[in-house]
């Protein structure tokens, strides 16, 4: 856990991420969390890979554990029309510069909505079982469909 | 510096994401689509409350959030008392020159679940329509109360089986129609009310910005298709908020200051509401012969509805 005193209770003081952590059911006041260390103030103008992510944020955390199949993803054939992008709920669509570049393997929970809303033939995007690797699953890829 | 017009889903996609992933909320949710648009359809700074729901408790699992804005846990029912109050002082210290950026634009932001919006914090909500403050306010409508096991709203639509309004020998679920909040909220005079649908990213975007732009308070009804109590497939998300919208169960319109109606979006072959109902499993025992009745009294509304919405569009009142 991160340094700071974020949480204070009644008995006296104690840090968040000293030694022992503060219980949900110890704390009084409420906690404030921290989503970046230090200046926060121009973070929508920063990249995921620009940023100082605290402890604190979930995208230093993984549902990766979720998914028993999982998207891959096949730049041959993709247009970067950023559908699978706007509609993914799990932010794990990695797009720089209007470009499709891959899939976050730590956010997705393999919902299979990238998928679905993929609109080439045949998809740039198609599920695999977890254990899948990715060029095995490239070179089964399946041919264009004749409608 | 504020986003004014997306073009295209190339350039939206240049935006950098302000809410992050491994939050908990179930595979396929659209909470989580509709979140991340709002946030990636401005670079202003954000203030955002949320009521207790599925997505207050899925982004803020102990030690972690989701957020990369200001974003505050609050009650049930008070996530607009709880922005409007932060307004309020913003207001306050802005006037005395206590800021230490005062020209850093900030757009304050509440959302709540149905349950929270058309039931729980009904009140608050109202109050704070009627103080005036300058937010915005967005519901996440799933038509149930998702994170408690799905028990009925006053969201839910008729027929919908849910596990408080249970279909069964004696019932066909819900009895009673769904509250129509967004005429509610036109009706406090809000400068700007809109019911949008994530399938339809651009007019939602676009609503978004409207309502963040607008000063005053603006209501937005989404439409969260939510697919573990609604009980179809993750990955069918859009596919059944397609067809919400093409069955015109959740039609897309704005209406502004409480009387100019605008449709956002006409469907070119309006879809029956069978193909809606049949493809969730909440909707399933309505296909027994003897609840026939409902479903046409489920199209019978939406005619209804639809045709009302027409004319007020015309008559501008």
């Amino acid at each position: 856990m991160s340094k700071g005193i974020l949480a204070v209770d009644n008995r006296g003081k104690r840090e968040l991420g000293a030694d022992k952590l503060v219980g949900w059911d110890e704390v009084t006041q409420g906690i404030v969390l921290t989503s970046f260390e230090g200046d926060a103030a121009n973070i929508a103008s920063l990249k995921a890979e620009e940023r100082t992510y605290s402890d604190f944020n979930s995208y230093t955390a993984t549902v990766a554990s979720w998914r028993v199949i999982k998207p891959i993803y096949n730049r041959d054939i993709c247009i970067d029309c950023q559908n699978c992008w706007v509609w993914c709920p799990d932010s794990s669509i990695i797009s720089r510069d209007k470009q499709m570049l891959g899939i976050d393997y730590d956010h997705c929970k393999g919902c299979q909505v990238c998928v679905e809303v993929c609109p080439t033939n045949p998809k740039s995007l198609l599920m695999f079982v977890e254990a899948e690797e990715i060029e095995t699953a490239l070179a089964q890829w399946p041919e264009k469909k004749k409608n | 510096m504020a986003i004014t017009s997306i073009k295209n889903l190339k350039e939206f996609s240049t935006n950098n994401d302000r809410f992050e992933g491994a939050h908990t909320l179930c595979p396929g949710c659209a909470h989580s689509m509709i979140v991340r648009e709002l946030m990636n359809c401005t670079d202003d700074n954000l203030v955002i409350a949320a009521n207790t729901g599925c997505l207050e408790v899925s982004t803020a699992v102990y030690p972690f959030t989701s957020w990369d804005t200001s974003w505050i846990h609050i009650g049930f029912e008070n996530a607009a008392t709880a922005v409007t109050g932060s307004e309020a002082m913003y207001r306050a210290r802005k006037k005395k020159g206590t800021l230490k950026d005062p020209n850093a634009p900030v757009k304050f932001v509440a959302f709540g679940g149905d349950g929270s919006t058309y039931d729980i914090g009904f009140q608050w909500l109202s109050g704070a329509m009627e103080r005036g403050h300058d937010f915005t306010y967005i519901c996440l409508d799933n038509e149930n109360y998702a994170n408690t096991g799905g028990q009925r709203s006053s969201s839910t639509p008729i027929g919908a089986t849910t596990s408080t309004a249970q279909a069964g020998s004696a019932s066909y679920g819900k009895k009673e129609k769904k509250k129509d909040i967004v005429a509610i909220m036109a009706a406090h005079g809000a400068p700007y009310v809109a019911q949008l649908a994530p399938n339809k990213w651009k007019s939602m975007a676009k609503g978004f910005q409207t309502a963040l732009e607008t000063e005053g308070p603006c209501f937005i009804n989404t439409v969260s298709a939510c697919c573990t109590e609604w009980r179809f497939d993750p990955k069918d998300t859009i596919h059944i908020t397609d067809l919400a919208t093409d069955t015109l169960m959740f039609p897309i319109y704005e209406i502004i200051n409480g009387h100019e109606l605008n449709i956002l979006y006409r469907p070119k072959n309006v879809v029956p509401v069978e193909e809606y109902l049949n493809a969730q499993g909440r909707y399933k025992h309505l296909f027994k012969p003897e609840n026939k009745h409902v479903i046409e009294k489920i199209q019978s509304d939406i005619n209804e509805y639809w045709d009302k919405l027409q004319r007020r569009e015309e008559a501008r009142i």
